[in-house]
């Protein structure tokens, strides 16, 4: 790397003109020279008019050589300094002509956040309350479009329903059964450990088929379809979005509302309880293991217990549940999707808030429905 | 060039003068962005070698591969800026890699860049922030970041208006004149053929290979093929026959 002194040198001629010399190598990767050179020479020499160039012994340059002469342009400006670059090479007083053919939009920048602690709370709390009347907004929408889905013609293609009821009810199967067989087992061992000491281990039953049937079945396969298929949603629509695909749809005179999210909303809607009711299958399956392995259990005593303990009421309320759940995770993915904006990373963030939504919804619900449960004595 | 039987092109042999602005012509679905990306090793060729000089491309190490094309810049049809990162970062993230330079002085060049494409002031902008047209010219100033001595341009007035358009093809053709970089451009708009090409490769989608190699304005005037005269002085195919 050349040192500085050996690149620049400045000299004064009679006339008051200062002289700028460029010497040796100035290309990417050397250190560009800070103007205080310029500057100090040109508080040495207070009577200079003129800022010339010497390039005779100037090597090979690219945009270095450009951008150091920028920084004195600058400096030169600053102290009412005339320059003359007839000095330079053909190349670079082009390159300097192109860099300030069009002025730098001062306007355009943009400062840093301003102001402090309360400034911030301002703009989330601003933030926050625009995010839950577009969520409101949203929620208003689709509930009219699903009401207008039952009296009049609705603008979706079968097609896209029936490969939508596939890829969240069919194609989530392995993951369901994954889970909720691992959940029953769980449940099972836990409620094992802590039955056997009072001799009641054929309870293990009961608490298996009850947490399942009622609750625990819906929660979880509502939580996986949160990250699957509300995570899809969301970046299905949102990268739509971003290539202007929903711009087409409303000029078409198709409402993206009936095109994208209700087949949507109908697919997680019909599916989720056909997926609560088999994983409550496998969920027992998953305790009935346990009974069978690790208490001694016979299958049909365990399996009578568990008819005798699961009441309809336990199984209407755990397939509402599942339903419920549904919409809400399809709701939150496509809102994510249709509210993402224009770029790949937002598309991300859709995906990734129509997942939170999706589970903080699930959960919220999951709370209202216990507090209900417990007043009606269900 | 093959996607597995499917030849593209065949008997490709052309090279590429230093300091000049060669374009890569024919009509669309020719295959000119797919040479281009063999170009720059995006798709290997089926058969055949690319030459950087005098370094074989096509049976170059990874590594040496990495460092031919450090040289060559490129901008994509669609500027392909990435999203996440301001135009400054955007520009900068090469500078970064391949430099020792300061923060700042990373900063400034980047700044110089955006400037020479007439973006000065946009630094903090995110791409999704900024027209089509300005998108592309942040692309050419990220191509541009490192100087390199190739830059590979693919349909530069796509998307454009006349002006802009224009615009481009003037910067290109003063990057050239004042850095010497040599510029590959892929396109099919005839007045930025006829502006901006020294030299230029006529790919043929029919015969599947190039009919024509030259100055566009001179093969425009004087090809001995028909098809290449057909498509640089604009006539449409007339009942299915080519103009002669």
């Amino acid at each position: 790397m050349a040192a500085d002194v050996d690149r620049i040198g400045i000299a004064q001629t009679a006339e008051g003109t200062l002289v700028l010399r460029l010497a040796g190598p100035w290309v990417l990767g050397e250190t560009i020279p800070a103007p205080e050179t310029v500057e100090r020479a040109l508080a040495e020499r207070p009577q200079a008019q003129r800022l010339a160039f010497d390039t005779k012994a100037l090597g090979e340059w690219d945009t270095t050589v450009i951008t150091f002469l920028k920084r004195v342009s600058k400096v030169a400006e600053s102290k009412g300094l005339q320059q003359d670059r007839t000095g330079l090479p053909h190349g670079i007083q082009k390159l300097l002509g192109l860099a300030e053919a069009v002025p730098v939009k001062e306007d355009a920048r943009r400062g840093g956040v301003e102001g402090g602690f309360l400034h911030r709370v301002g703009l989330a709390t601003v933030e926050a309350s625009t995010g839950i009347g577009e969520t409101l907004a949203f929620i208003g929408e689709s509930t009219v479009t699903l009401g207008r889905a039952f009296t009049g013609k609705m603008a979706y293609r079968r097609t896209d329903l029936a490969l939508l009821l596939q890829q969240s009810g069919v194609d989530a199967l392995p993951i369901v059964t994954l889970v909720n067989f691992l959940l029953g087992l769980i449940l099972a061992f836990v409620g094992a450990v802590q039955l056997q000491q009072f001799g009641a281990e054929i309870y293990v039953a009961n608490l298996v088929g009850i947490a399942m049937v009622r609750d625990m079945s819906a929660l979880m396969t509502g939580i996986i379809m949160a990250g699957r298929s509300g995570a899809a949603f969301a970046a299905e629509i949102g990268s739509m979005n971003s290539n202007q695909e929903l711009d087409a749809l409303q000029t078409t005179g198709i409402s993206p509302m009936e095109f994208l999210v209700l087949p949507r909303v109908w697919a997680l809607v019909v599916m989720m309880p056909l997926l609560v009711l088999y994983a409550n299958l496998v969920g027992i399956l998953g305790g009935l293991v346990v009974g069978l392995g690790m208490l001694d259990l016979s299958w049909t005593a365990y399996w009578q217990q568990t008819t005798d303990a699961v009441s309809m009421t336990h199984l209407v309320s755990g397939l509402v549940k599942g339903l419920v759940y549904g919409l809400l995770v399809a709701v939150a993915g496509c809102m994510r999707g249709m509210q993402a904006g224009r770029s790949a990373l937002a598309v991300g963030a859709a995906a990734t808030s129509a997942v939170v939504t999706g589970i903080v919804w699930i959960i919220v619900a999951c709370g209202v429905f216990q507090f209900m449960s417990f007043v009606l004595g269900i | 060039m093959a996607f597995g039987s499917f030849v593209v092109m065949r008997n490709l042999d052309f090279s590429i003068r230093k300091g000049e602005v060669f374009v890569i012509m024919g009509g669309s679905g020719c295959g000119k962005s797919t040479l281009l990306k063999h170009l720059i090793g995006l798709i290997e060729p089926a058969q055949g070698e690319i030459f950087y000089g005098e370094r074989n491309f096509t049976q170059a190490q990874a590594d040496v591969r990495a460092e031919i094309l450090r040289g060559v810049g490129v901008l994509y049809q669609t500027g392909a800026l990435w999203s996440s990162m301001t135009l400054e970062e955007n520009v900068a993230l090469a500078l970064e890699q391949y430099t020792d330079l300061a923060a700042t002085e990373i900063r400034e060049i980047a700044a110089l860049k955006l400037s020479l494409v007439g973006l000065g002031g946009f630094e903090d902008y995110y791409p999704s922030e900024i027209s089509g047209g300005m998108q592309k010219r942040a692309g050419l100033a990220r191509a541009m970041a490192l100087d390199p001595s190739i830059l590979c341009i693919d349909e530069p007035s796509a998307g454009l208006d006349p002006i802009s358009s224009k615009r481009l093809d003037d910067l290109i053709l003063e990057l050239c004149d004042s850095l010497g970089t040599t510029f590959v451009v892929v396109t099919h708009e005839l007045q930025s053929i006829f502006d901006i090409a020294s030299d230029s490769v006529f790919l043929d989608a029919v015969s599947r290979t190039m009919i024509a190699r030259g100055n566009p304005k001179e093969l425009r005037d004087h090809s001995d093929d028909p098809r290449v005269r057909q498509f640089l002085n604009r006539q449409p195919d007339m009942g299915g026959r080519a103009a002669s």
